[in-house]
């Protein structure tokens, strides 16, 4: 995404423009956005109108309208982002108040304001605002290229596209691969067809142009990481190597970029031990997903050593700071950015004064991790909070027993 | 069945019979008379004088609406032209071709009676047939109704029609009133109640002119007589039973003859112009002979058959246009009791059963067969109680890695004689080709061209052997961490286990570290008591007395911790590759000091194991294959409770489709049954393969097992325990899910929560925790399920 202009007030309000220009940037306008924000953007909109005999016509005009966001709709599928609001400006075609879908497109810039009210109305742009909106911005271009995993075992896999803040299950395939049994050979032609419908499959997510020629533009091709139990990823290797040698030759280009790893299992649970293992950490060095794969497990492990030294789950992290124990000196924060995404001001309000204080006050580190990602997913299943921290505490009971 | 769905669409023929009571009318009658009278001596006083019939006279009066002037016209125009052709006796004319019955009228169904657009579904079928499709007024003289300028004799006839119109309605319900059991609600129950009175009574007119013959294969239809009804009626529940629809139908030709006698045909003199067709001709064309018969409609055919597919043919769909069972009921009883005064009610209901008969019969014939199975509805618990079966026992080998599990069974295998001589030269020579000589044993049981490859299991294997007293299934499971998910679907479908141990120096450690302690946990976890530990390769330590006691003594403090009884483990040194202590006991002189059981032995020493026979079934599904060319899809598993056999429906879950049983074997034996405890393949059918997933389960239509999202489960940690995402196993399944809640850890022997809600529960602790999956799986308590991560298994225990 690029800033276009920013104009940021110190006491937080104040509005920039954007420019997305790839689709994970959606992602980040996703986590910007916020109900209660002012956005502008450019709109399509049907407009009807009433003839004085009555009769209708309808046409698209393009617009440029301003809305009060009420909603947001977000499709990681496919990197769309809705948001539905109260139009804002009186044009031609449309009157303040009426609601409006704007959907941002890819290239085209947005405004999105942010206003502070005097009665706690909007937040503006408060520290965590500034934070993704810093990650959104991708400054020197140092965006890395992505990896796609293939994490499978017999008969089922899924096609997995990492990104930097999020990780998209882009397929899944799941076919009856008969079992090994006397004298059948039904298993080998089984797993055959099974890596045939996975590599067309691959090949059609990552848009991957199998004809020779268009070997002479010298794409970027990403890594491709297989993972499996056994031997299945390795099968899967060869075949591809094999239907490159004889069929489509075009998949030449796509062997140097294949990389087998094991996982413990075919489902996208095991992404993390296929993020840490050796040949994906050379590959991928050192990006943002994997870091926070390994600060999670950093996390369980302290779990499970000093059980005290670490905790997890909202009541239990919020009674921690209280103790100071997320201060200077290896505490660490951890945070699912899906709690600043609550639709709740108070709650949004309530996570990002946490965040603050142990930053500014407490001198903690805080890490706030994507929900999108796979260890945001295991953190999710904590509560989508969690902290390592500095002294044991023991905790009371009760504490526990009210949720 | 669509017996009801066919609707009434002989509309003319119901009409046939209104009309006889029309004619009853003494007052129109009379009238009628006065007129025929009056042509006739027109007729007879013009220049030339003419002759006709009385019916002839009467059929034009009909038709010119009692005027008298204009038949007399028509009447005599039409003898002129009579006079040109041959002459002929109208009654002897029979036509080479099925002329319409007769120059007057013809109905619309008639006319139309082989063009393919009659096939529409009769249901619509009725409102276009309803309107003639030439207005009657019009056929001589007679402007249309509404069609421009009437004519003054146009205007006065569809005066008289109009007033006749508004008279008419008295008729039928004299004839109602004749028979007292039908009443006005049956009347209506007719399907075209829009039908207005005068309409009918016009098309009623044909009832006189439409030959008998008409009549034959159009009965087909109405073939419920009063035995067939019943029968009709009291076979409906019974769908599967096939019908033989050919016989049926001649059946009812026999029966139409009858009725043809029985019926006083109250005008005689109506020409019979068409000959009945025969009965072979009725046979082979069915319906299509008669112009009003019920062509089962394609369209409808193929809904029948869909529904047929889906197995929902039991459940008939009720048509609400169909006379309600009651009504059956009645019209049965009053043809029954002989009442010759049919009304147009009972006929139309007799006549639809007719017709779905017919139609029940094409469905019959249809392409789509649907596979029935004549269960031979054996009590399979007696059967098996009868049964002169050996006792049967199935037993997992497990261990780690390379410690000889898949040779041992191998030298089990080959010297009980359960594979011969000449398969296992070919494995050696074949083994010895790629270098592995020493796993040519293994290769009775590692099939997989992969496992062959690569010299390690990777799937379960099951193969079977008899001793004098039992016959035994080997279950091979994989030793390598990556396959503890097939290791414990076989761990599931074992009574007891077998624990192979490398006793070479380094191997036994390290695997003890690994897969040995795992596989041993949980087979426990899984419900095996019994487990006979083979120390294996013991040819390799010159059968060390001393390293057999170390290994034993290790061994068996970490079983008894592991919860197995003390009484329940037993220790045989052996060697797999040389086959000593398998079968036959060392001729090593190293190993006198040895003078327990062997293998072999050991295992004849299990107990029989009960199984719940009276449970509802329930089968796990191992395997989806196809089976040959006679059996395009079967499955393998073992029955985990319950019975089955040959016939039965199944239902399979969580797909929640059914399936019929074609045949099964039991431990490749065919067998018409099987009982639980038995590994067994079924030869299924009615089903799509893409329902049937390893790790599905079988189960019975009326007793279902309940597919869920979430559970609560008592679980044994292996390692620590916290919310974090899990692998769910049972047997086949594997499922991924989440442990989102840890209740409680609990103490061991009593079960008391020690604490609630803890933070992380600690490798040892009984905890209740709550498992959530992101998809509907077939799970219920009490079941064993085991929650794997990281690919290693994280805890194990029992369902609540």
């Amino acid at each position: 995404m690029r800033c276009i202009k920013n104009k940021i007030e110190h006491n937080g309000s104040g509005a920039v423009t954007l420019c997305p220009d790839e689709p994970e940037d959606m992602w980040h306008a996703y986590n910007l956005i916020r109900p209660g924000d002012i956005l502008r953007a450019s709109a399509i909109r049907r407009v009807t109108t009433v003839q004085d005999t009555g009769s209708t016509s309808s046409t698209r005009v393009h617009l440029n309208l301003v809305i009060r966001v009420k909603n947001l709709d977000f499709d990681p599928q496919s990197s769309q982002l809705h948001v539905s609001g109260q139009i804002m400006n009186e044009t031609q075609h449309t009157k303040i108040g009426q609601f409006h879908t704007l959907d941002l497109e890819l290239n085209r810039n947005f405004t999105l304001e942010k206003e502070v009210g005097a009665d706690g109305e909007g937040v503006g742009w408060d520290s965590i605002a500034i934070e993704s909106l810093k990650d959104a911005v991708d400054e020197g271009g140092k965006r890395r290229a992505e990896a796609v995993a293939v994490v499978m075992q017999e008969g089922l896999a899924h096609i997995c596209f990492i990104g930097q803040f999020q990780t998209i299950l882009k397929q899944k395939i799941e076919m009856s691969v008969p079992r090994k049994r006397q004298g059948g050979g039904d298993h080998d032609k089984g797993m055959n067809k099974f890596f045939k419908v996975t590599l067309e499959t691959l090949i059609r997510q990552m848009e991957f142009n199998t004809s020779l020629t268009s070997g002479a533009n010298n794409e970027a091709v990403r890594p491709v990481l297989l993972a499996s139990p056994g031997f299945v990823a390795a099968g899967f290797q060869k075949y591809i190597q094999s239907e490159a040698s004889t069929t489509t030759p075009g998949l030449k280009r796509l062997l140097p970029s294949l990389v087998v790893v094991h996982s413990a299992s075919g489902y996208t649970n095991s992404l993390s031990e296929v993020l840490q293992s050796p040949a994906v950490k050379r590959i991928l060095a050192d990006t943002k997903y994997a870091r926070e794969t390994k600060l999670m497990d950093d996390f369980l492990e302290q779990l499970r050593k000093e059980t005290n030294k670490a905790t997890y789950g909202p009541r239990e992290v919020e009674s921690a700071v209280e103790q100071g124990a997320v201060g200077r000196g290896g505490g660490i924060l951890i945070v699912s950015n899906r709690l600043f995404r609550s639709q709740d001001i108070a709650e949004r309000k309530r996570w990002v004064s946490l965040v603050d204080r142990v930053r500014d006050v407490e001198g903690g580190e805080v890490r706030i991790l994507s929900s999108d990602h796979e260890s945001g997913k295991r953190l999710e299943g904590l509560g989508g909070i969690a902290a390592l921290l500095t002294f044991p505490i023991i905790e009371e009971d009760i504490d526990s027993d009210v949720e | 069945m669509s017996r009801h769905r066919i609707k009434d669409i002989d509309y003319d023929e119901d009409d046939f019979y209104d009309d006889e009571d029309a004619a009853a009318d003494p007052e129109e009658q009379e009238f009628l008379q006065q007129c025929t009278t009056a042509v006739l001596q027109q007729l007879g006083a013009g220049q030339p004088s003419v002759t006709a019939t009385k019916e002839e006279v009467q059929d034009a009066l009909w038709h010119y609406y009692n005027d008298i002037e204009k038949s007399v016209n028509y009447l005599r125009g039409k003898r002129e032209k009579e006079a040109t052709k041959p002459q002929k006796s109208k009654i002897q004319t029979v036509p080479a071709y099925p002329a319409p019955p007769s120059a007057a009228h013809f109905s619309a169904a008639d006319f139309f009676r082989d063009c393919p657009w009659l096939n529409v579904p009769s249901h619509r079928k009725a409102d276009i047939l309803v309107e003639p499709l030439y207005p009657r007024l019009g056929l001589l003289g007679g402007a249309p109704e509404n069609g421009g300028k009437l004519s003054k004799l146009a205007a006065l006839a569809a005066a008289r029609k109009k007033k006749e119109g508004e008279k008419i309605p008295s008729p039928p319900e004299t004839s109602t009133a004749s028979t007292p059991n039908l009443e006005q609600p049956k009347t209506s129950s007719l399907d075209h109640p829009g039908t207005s009175r005068s309409l009918r009574d016009r098309l009623a007119a044909s009832g006189r002119s439409t030959p008998k013959a008409s009549e034959g294969p159009g009965s087909i239809r109405r073939l419920a007589t009063p035995s067939s009804s019943s029968h009709a009626i009291s076979k409906r529940p019974a769908p599967e039973t096939k019908k033989p629809s050919v016989s049926e139908v001649s059946e009812s030709m026999q029966r139409v003859v009858l009725e043809a006698k029985e019926e006083p045909e109250p005008q005689q003199t109506v020409p019979t112009i068409r000959a009945s067709p025969s009965t072979f001709a009725s046979t082979i064309l069915g319906a299509a002979t008669g112009p009003t018969a019920a062509e089962p409609s394609h369209l409808h055919s193929n809904s029948s058959d869909l529904l047929k597919i889906y197995g929902q043919d039991h459940a008939e769909p009720f048509d609400f246009a169909a006379p309600s069972p009651d009504d059956v009921v009645l019209n049965a009883q009053n043809t029954a009791k002989g009442m010759k005064s049919k009304s147009g009610t009972s006929k139309a209901a007799v006549a639809k059963k007719g017709q779905s008969d017919l139609a029940g019969g094409m469905k019959e014939l249809s392409v789509e067969d649907k596979v029935t199975v004549k269960s031979k509805n054996l009590d399979v618990i007696s059967e098996y109680e009868k049964s002169t079966r050996k006792r049967s026992a199935n037993f997992v080998v497990i261990g780690h890695v390379d410690a000889g599990k898949s040779t041992l069974m191998g030298r089990l295998l080959a010297d009980q004689g359960a594979i011969d001589q000449r398969t296992l030269d070919r494995y050696r020579r074949e083994a010895e080709k790629i270098g592995k000589g020493s796993f040519a044993l293994a290769w009775v049981l590692d099939q997989g061209s992969e496992e062959r490859a690569r010299g390690v299991t990777i799937d379960i294997a099951t193969n079977q052997f008899e001793t004098d007293k039992t016959a035994f299934t080997i279950v091979d499971a994989p030793g390598h961490r990556d396959f503890v998910p097939n290791m414990i679907a076989g761990a599931s479908q074992a009574d007891f286990a077998v624990l192979v141990i490398d006793s070479s120096v380094g191997k036994f450690e390290s695997g003890l570290k690994g897969q040995t302690k795992e596989h041993a946990l949980l087979v426990r976890s899984m419900g095996v008591q019994k487990i006979v530990v083979a120390v294996n390769k013991m040819d390799t330590v010159q059968w060390d007395h001393e390293r057999f006691e170390e290994i034993e003594q290790q061994i068996s403090a970490f079983l008894t911790t592991a919860g197995f009884q003390a009484s329940n483990i037993s220790f045989v040194p052996c060697s797999g590759v040389l086959g000593d202590n398998i079968c036959r006991r060392t001729d090593d002189p190293h190993a006198s000091w040895y003078t327990g059981r062997t293998l072999i032995e050991e295992l004849e020493t299990s107990e029989p194991y009960t199984h719940a026979l009276e449970k509802p079934l329930r089968m796990t599904i191992g395997d989806v294959f196809r089976g040959g060319v006679q059996n395009p899809l079967s499955i393998s598993g073992r029955i985990d409770a319950g019975s089955l056999q040959i016939g039965d429906q199944i239902l399979t879950m969580p797909s929640g489709e059914t399936a019929i049983v074609r045949s099964l074997e039991v431990d490749g034996e065919p067998s018409d049954w099987a009982v639980a405890g038995q590994n067994v393949v079924l030869n299924i059918a009615n089903i799509d393969p893409i329902h049937l997933r390893s790790g599905d389960v079988v189960c019975r239509p009326s007793s279902p097992i309940p597919t869920i999202t979430s559970f609560t489960a008592k679980v044994l940690a292996f390692e620590h325990l916290m919310p974090m995402q899990v692998d769910v196993h049972r047997g086949r399944l594997h499922v991924p899910g989440r442990i989102s809640k840890l209740v409680a850890s609990l103490d061991k022997a009593s079960g008391a929560a020690i604490k609630k809600r803890p933070k992380i529960v600690g490798p040892g602790v009984v905890a209740r925790v709550v498992v959530e999956m992101d998809q509907a799986v077939p799970l219920e308590a009490p079941t064993r399920i085991v929650l794997r991560a990281g690919g290693s298994t994280v805890a194990a225990g029992l369902l609540e």
